[in-house]
């Protein structure tokens, strides 16, 4: 098992190392680059004064010498200053991965929740009418464009009904706790949807594959009440796969949230990384992508820690 | 010979009597056969745009500003959009766009996904675990952040011309090329799951052993086997690539306007919900319903290729 996590984290480590130099390169393919934005505010500078200053600040370098001096300066923690905001990139970054946090772990505890509720109630009685409901009102979860959603609650909510703000967020101790959950509500609900109708889906087919088991006939036969024997016998093994593809998924909900808070005006991760990216903020775009990958590679190997702990049988090595 | 055509006949009869088979459980299947219906309904409608842009007389990219937002009338059956142009002529060239990026990338990369699944199954040991690694370490990355840099790329310096990089064919191309570069490793895990279940079969062992190459023994071999499971597979993955393609679009790092998409349509979403809300239904109305429908198909499939499912 030891060795398992350390191989595990070595692995990690090795591809964020790999992703920080695609994404370096990536971000240097963008257009222009950062002396184009300072000579865009000041017109007339001769061509020797340009290339006086890509000297001086080493963009005549070759691709690697620069990746390099980057990736001593980020390890020493220096990752370079935010054009738009006017600091430090990661005094940028810090505040944006709480409000991303609260979203996607918000959005995913409420899957969660929902995806058990319908996924075992669906898998009772499969094929029947209720089963036939979940099952459609899953596939428009997985099937609707995010963006689009929003979209539709805004209108709906905010706009007709004038029931929920549209857009922004405010801090818990500001307004109240309800000012800050009316806030949350929209986008959280937006987020989940889709992972709602995909975890209800493997719950379900988890639940019927266990629920014909025969420990699960050995408990009814014993007498043991139905409810003991869904939720006790049945979910407990059932739960195995489908905790291995929720926390793998879990990584996978950042691209989400990206769309979620640009349509929301929410400022947490994506929405920077968005518009760092729109605005050419190199630094500010290079670091947030970095960040967003290493939340997801985390989460991976959460998930695949949790898999051995779950089920004893499963020998990592 | 007279044993040779025997055979051919049983297993021509057999592959009928499969294909009947699966036909008939696809049937069955109520959600499919509707999805089948509304893809082919909604396939009419996008090219319904060719006799209908020359009967309106109507150019769908010609912009009027003095007739924006306008109800529908005679001529737009639709109104107009925020630049004055004809919204239902949109909507049919934009879902021709889209339908087209999400076959076109699909494709691309499904046949790469293929390759590398196959190849890693079939050959095993360290190309296979190299492979595997490479595909896990694919998955793990956020993939939106990521298409959005690769979205926001100058082709010129990558060495297109300039003139290219501007073109509406090059935005078109560059959303194909970015989304099959990501959207592989779902169908590359299960071709070599597929590949590694059918290797040790008597029949390949016994092309291998009778001196066929390994070019021949997974072309004729190995794919006509996991064709099953690829084709839904890769059905399942045309609805997420129209989804990432739309996400794309509308963020502003996909097809580019004035060529219309379903996604793009709503750049100007926050205008148009207060505005001409029913032109932010429209086209994610249609996206949706495309991406429901193939995704119900692959489901409809998965069902009756695989005879132990009975849902």
């Amino acid at each position: 098992m030891a060795r398992f996590m350390l191989r595990r984290c070595g692995e990690t480590l090795l591809v964020l190392l790999i992703m920080s130099f695609v994404i370096y390169s990536l971000i240097g393919l963008m257009p222009g680059d950062p002396l184009d934005v300072m000579l865009a505010s000041a017109p007339g500078v001769t061509p020797e004064v340009v290339a006086h200053l890509r000297a001086i600040y080493g963009l005549d370098q070759p691709l690697l010498l620069r990746y390099w001096h980057w990736l001593m300066a980020a390890l020493g923690g220096d990752f370079g200053f935010s054009r738009s905001h006017a600091q430090p990139a990661l005094q940028v970054l810090a505040p944006a991965l709480v409000e991303t946090a609260r979203l996607m772990l918000s959005a995913f505890t409420l899957s969660v929740v929902l995806a058990l509720v319908l996924g075992i109630v669906a898998a009772l009685r499969p094929g029947r009418a209720l089963d036939s409901i979940i099952s459609l009102a899953a596939f428009a979860g997985i099937s609707v464009p995010v963006f689009w959603l929003a979209l539709v609650l805004i209108l709906v909510f905010a706009v007709e009904l004038h029931w929920l703000p549209a857009s922004g967020t405010t801090a818990l101790g500001e307004h109240g706790f309800a000012a800050h959950m009316r806030h949350l509500l929209l986008p959280v609900v937006t987020l989940a949807l889709f992972y709602t109708g995909q975890f209800s889906r493997f719950v379900r087919a988890a639940m019927i594959e266990t629920l014909r088991m025969d420990h699960v006939r050995t408990a009814r036969a014993k007498g043991a009440p139905e409810r003991r024997v869904v939720l006790v016998h049945a979910l407990r093994n059932a739960m195995i796969p489908v905790v291995t593809v929720m926390a793998l998924s879990f990584g996978t909900l950042f691209s989400g949230a990206l769309v979620t808070e640009t349509m929301f005006a929410i400022p947490g991760m994506g929405k920077t990384i968005y518009d760092a990216i729109l605005g050419n903020d190199y630094n500010l775009a290079l670091t947030g992508l970095l960040f967003a990958t290493l939340v997801t590679l985390l989460s991976n190997l959460v998930a695949d820690l949790a898999y051995g702990w779950l089920d004893p049988r499963i020998v990592l090595t | 010979m007279s044993v040779s055509a025997l055979e051919g006949a049983v297993v021509v009869e057999q592959a009928v009597g499969t294909w009947r088979l699966r036909w008939q459980r696809f049937r069955q299947h109520r959600g499919a056969m509707a999805s089948l219906v509304a893809l082919l309904l909604l396939l009419a409608f996008v090219l319904a745009a060719f006799p209908l842009q020359p009967l309106l007389d109507i150019d769908p990219y010609a912009t009027d500003l003095l007739a924006r937002f306008d109800p529908p009338s005679a001529q737009h059956l639709l109104g107009t959009d925020e630049a004055g142009r004809d919204v239902l002529l949109r909507l049919m060239i934009g879902g021709q766009v889209s339908l087209l990026v999400g076959v076109l990338a699909t494709a691309i990369g499904g046949a790469f996904g293929v390759m590398l699944g196959v190849s890693a199954g079939y050959f095993g040991g360290r190309l296979d675990e190299f492979l595997m690694r490479f595909t896990d370490g694919m998955i793990a990355l956020p993939l939106l952040p990521l298409l959005i840099v690769l979205g926001a790329l100058d082709l010129t310096k990558l060495g297109f011309s300039a003139e290219f990089a501007r073109s509406g064919a090059a935005g078109f191309w560059r959303i194909v090329v970015i989304i099959s570069l990501v959207d592989w490793t779902a169908t590359a895990r299960i071709a070599r799951a597929s590949t590694l279940s059918i290797k040790e079969r008597d029949f390949v062992r016994a092309a291998w052993a009778s001196g066929a190459g390994p070019l021949y023994v997974m072309a004729t071999h190995v794919l006509p086997n996991i064709a099953t499971p690829l084709i839904v597979a890769i059905t399942l993955t045309i609805g997420r690539v129209i989804l990432l393609e739309s996400v794309l679009s509308f963020l502003g790092f996909g097809v580019v306007p004035p060529t219309p998409s379903w996604g793009n349509m709503l750049n100007n979403a926050q205008e148009l919900v207060t505005q001409a809300p029913a032109l932010a239904i429209y086209p994610g109305l249609l996206i949706f319903i495309t991406v429901i429908a193939v995704n119900f198909l692959g489901d409809g499939l998965q069902h009756a290729f695989d005879p132990r499912s009975d849902r």
